[in-house]
């Protein structure tokens, strides 16, 4: 039985973590490509400075969430989304759009976000510095400890609140650009531009709004992820930038300009890392009797070291590459 | 009777390359008038340009007497402006009657709030716009593919599709480009038949590019003949055909 909770530890809750994290980032990379045909690299950084407007507003604003029982930064997100959401906007109206009327071609606008990238961490480590510094500031992380209820279950199931916020939060968000995709006028000229951009205009629809609504969505859903995983870990100035390989990886794998995609892509990539370093022999030890002995005695046997945890996604990515080139979801139009 | 569509003074280079030289068109409200001239005639840039599909250099457009000069094209849209593309352009993920479907503009369905409080209304509303649109693939003679993705039709079924999407909505100008390339014979019969319908029941106003003469001498009065960016002739088919001009533009100059 202490098994299974250990399995459920670490692998069902860490990997729903990053599956969910890597979902979120990987939507708003699959929406800009869609709409856009590029990969924003600075979607990572977009993160970090969701996360990092959420540390500058607690820290302005410490109790906000005292009055509501949530940590602070929670009541704060939404402000904090609407500034991640401004600067998207903003960054298009001074580096994307420009390209875009000169009709590049689309590599000169990944150069372009490259750069972003890099300016956007420069600031956010000139005003944050470069130590991890925690996104509770006046309050503290619950951690949920929940004991089994059968017999010889002596570890409890260990899962923290921003995690728990970190579910529902993505459940949320899930649903809810669904019912904005098929539900909406915006939604609806959203999958028109990215099926035909010129048609799109052709039948009426304004194409800037459409490209300022999907930078305002991505922007918004680049601060929830980079919250949510500073408040599950600490927040760094180039926290998110490292997981723009798996976030990648996840819309990749979905197939690119694909949402539902992104999300599948997101928990494969999550899920595929943490079974990936998990510690097998501790699965087996009930086992142990009816194994061959090479197989018990070894301490440790996860599928690589976690330390080399970053191989998993690149390993997908070609896999999916080769086999599936399209993504499982057969991507490139909303 | 007035003109509805006023280009006056249009330049448009491309690097140095001049396409639209000074050009001046009307076309008169409620008439078919016809766009030809040889290849690299600007037919297609001036209707990028009026379509405001691409901006001019100088010059000015007006619609109905009103400006709009680089207007963008979904504005033009919503004003009444519509346009064909040369090659055909669908939502290739959508199917065919789903393309005609998306045409008309502020559908109840498209807020969120119809969409959960008024769902009669919704589906009334939609049940119109499909009906519409079934009358619209049956007129364009694309029935059986109705279902299928656009994306999958051929070139002359997108080329149907297209003259379609117009008549999904309350148009004021169409612009046709090359609506009659790579479909066959019978259609074009009835496509002709259709746009004379639309023009004479629904008070629609075509201009129409086309390489096709026959189709040119059934539909079009009058018929602009557009050479080196320039306005070169107007008139009656008759006049166009006999015109020594012309026929040099077209054929070279007889040696």
């Amino acid at each position: 039985m202490n098994e299974l909770v250990f399995f459920i530890n670490n692998v069902v809750i860490a990997g729903s973590v990053s599956g969910s994290i890597y979902a979120i980032g990987a939507v708003g990379v699959t929406l800009i490509f869609s709409i856009m045909r590029f990969a924003h690299f600075a979607h990572g950084d977009m993160m970090t400075f969701g996360a990092f407007m959420v540390l500058l507003l607690t820290t302005a604003f410490p109790g906000a969430g005292a009055a509501f029982g949530v940590p602070s930064a929670l009541i704060l997100l939404p402000l904090a989304m609407a500034l991640t959401a401004l600067l998207a906007v903003g960054i298009d109206k001074a580096f994307y759009k420009p390209l875009r009327a000169h009709g590049v071609k689309p590599i000169v606008l990944v150069i372009g976000s490259l750069g972003v990238t890099l300016m956007l961490q420069g600031l956010i480590r000139l005003f944050a510095g470069t130590s991890g510094q925690s996104l509770y500031v006046d309050d503290r992380k619950e951690i949920f400890r929940l004991a089994l209820p059968f017999e010889g279950a002596r570890a409890p199931v260990v899962i923290t609140e921003p995690q728990l916020y970190l579910f529902v939060i993505t459940l949320v968000a899930v649903i809810g650009l669904h019912l904005f995709l098929n539900r909406s006028r915006l939604g609806k000229a959203m999958r028109a531009m990215s099926d035909n951009p010129d048609l799109a205009q052709a039948s009426g629809i304004n194409t800037n709004t459409i490209v300022a609504v999907t930078w305002v969505i991505a922007g918004g859903l680049a601060a929830i992820a980079g919250t949510l995983l500073s408040l599950d870990v600490t927040f760094k100035p180039d926290l998110s930038f490292f997981l723009l390989l798996p976030i990648f990886a996840a819309a990749i794998v979905g197939g690119v300009g694909h949402p539902y995609g992104a999300v599948a892509g997101g928990f494969v990539v999550g899920f595929a890392e943490t079974l990936a370093v998990f510690n097998w022999s501790v699965m087996l030890r009930p086992f142990r009797d009816s194994l061959p002995e090479w197989l018990t005695q070894s301490g440790n046997l996860a599928f690589v070291g976690t330390e080399y945890k970053i191989v998993v996604p690149f390993f997908i990515l070609v896999v999916i590459l080769v086999w599936r080139p399209t993504g499982i979801f057969k991507g490139k139009v909303i | 009777m007035a003109a509805i569509i006023d280009v006056q003074h249009v330049n448009k280079a491309f690097g140095g390359l001049k396409v639209i030289n000074d050009c001046s068109i009307q076309v008169e409200q409620g008439s078919i008038t016809g766009l030809i001239g040889p290849n690299g005639a600007g037919k297609s840039t001036l209707f990028n340009i009026i379509a405001g599909s691409l901006p001019l250099d100088s010059g000015q457009v007006l619609l109905d007497g009103e400006d709009i000069t680089n207007r963008p094209a979904n504005e033009l849209f919503h004003k009444g402006l519509l346009r064909t593309f040369q090659i055909a352009h669908e939502f290739s993920h959508m199917t065919a009657l789903e393309n005609l479907m998306m045409v008309p503009p502020a559908q109840a369905g498209e807020t969120l709030f119809n969409a959960w409080l008024k769902p009669s209304l919704v589906s009334r509303q939609e049940d119109e716009v499909r009906r519409r649109a079934l009358e619209v693939i049956d007129f364009i003679g694309l029935h059986h593919v109705r279902n299928e993705l656009a994306g999958n039709l051929s070139g002359g079924q997108k080329k149907l599709l297209e003259l379609g999407r117009t008549m999904m909505t309350d148009a004021r100008v169409v612009l046709l480009d090359e609506i009659a390339a790579g479909v066959n014979r019978t259609l074009l019969g009835d496509l002709v038949t259709n746009i004379e319908r639309l023009n004479r029941e629904m008070g629609y106003t075509f201009l129409v590019i086309e390489h096709d003469m026959d189709m040119i001498a059934r539909l079009c009065d009058p018929v602009i003949v557009l050479a080196q960016g320039s306005v070169m002739v107007e008139g009656s088919i008759e006049e166009i055909q006999n015109n020594p001009q012309v026929i040099e533009a077209y054929f070279g100059a007889a040696s």
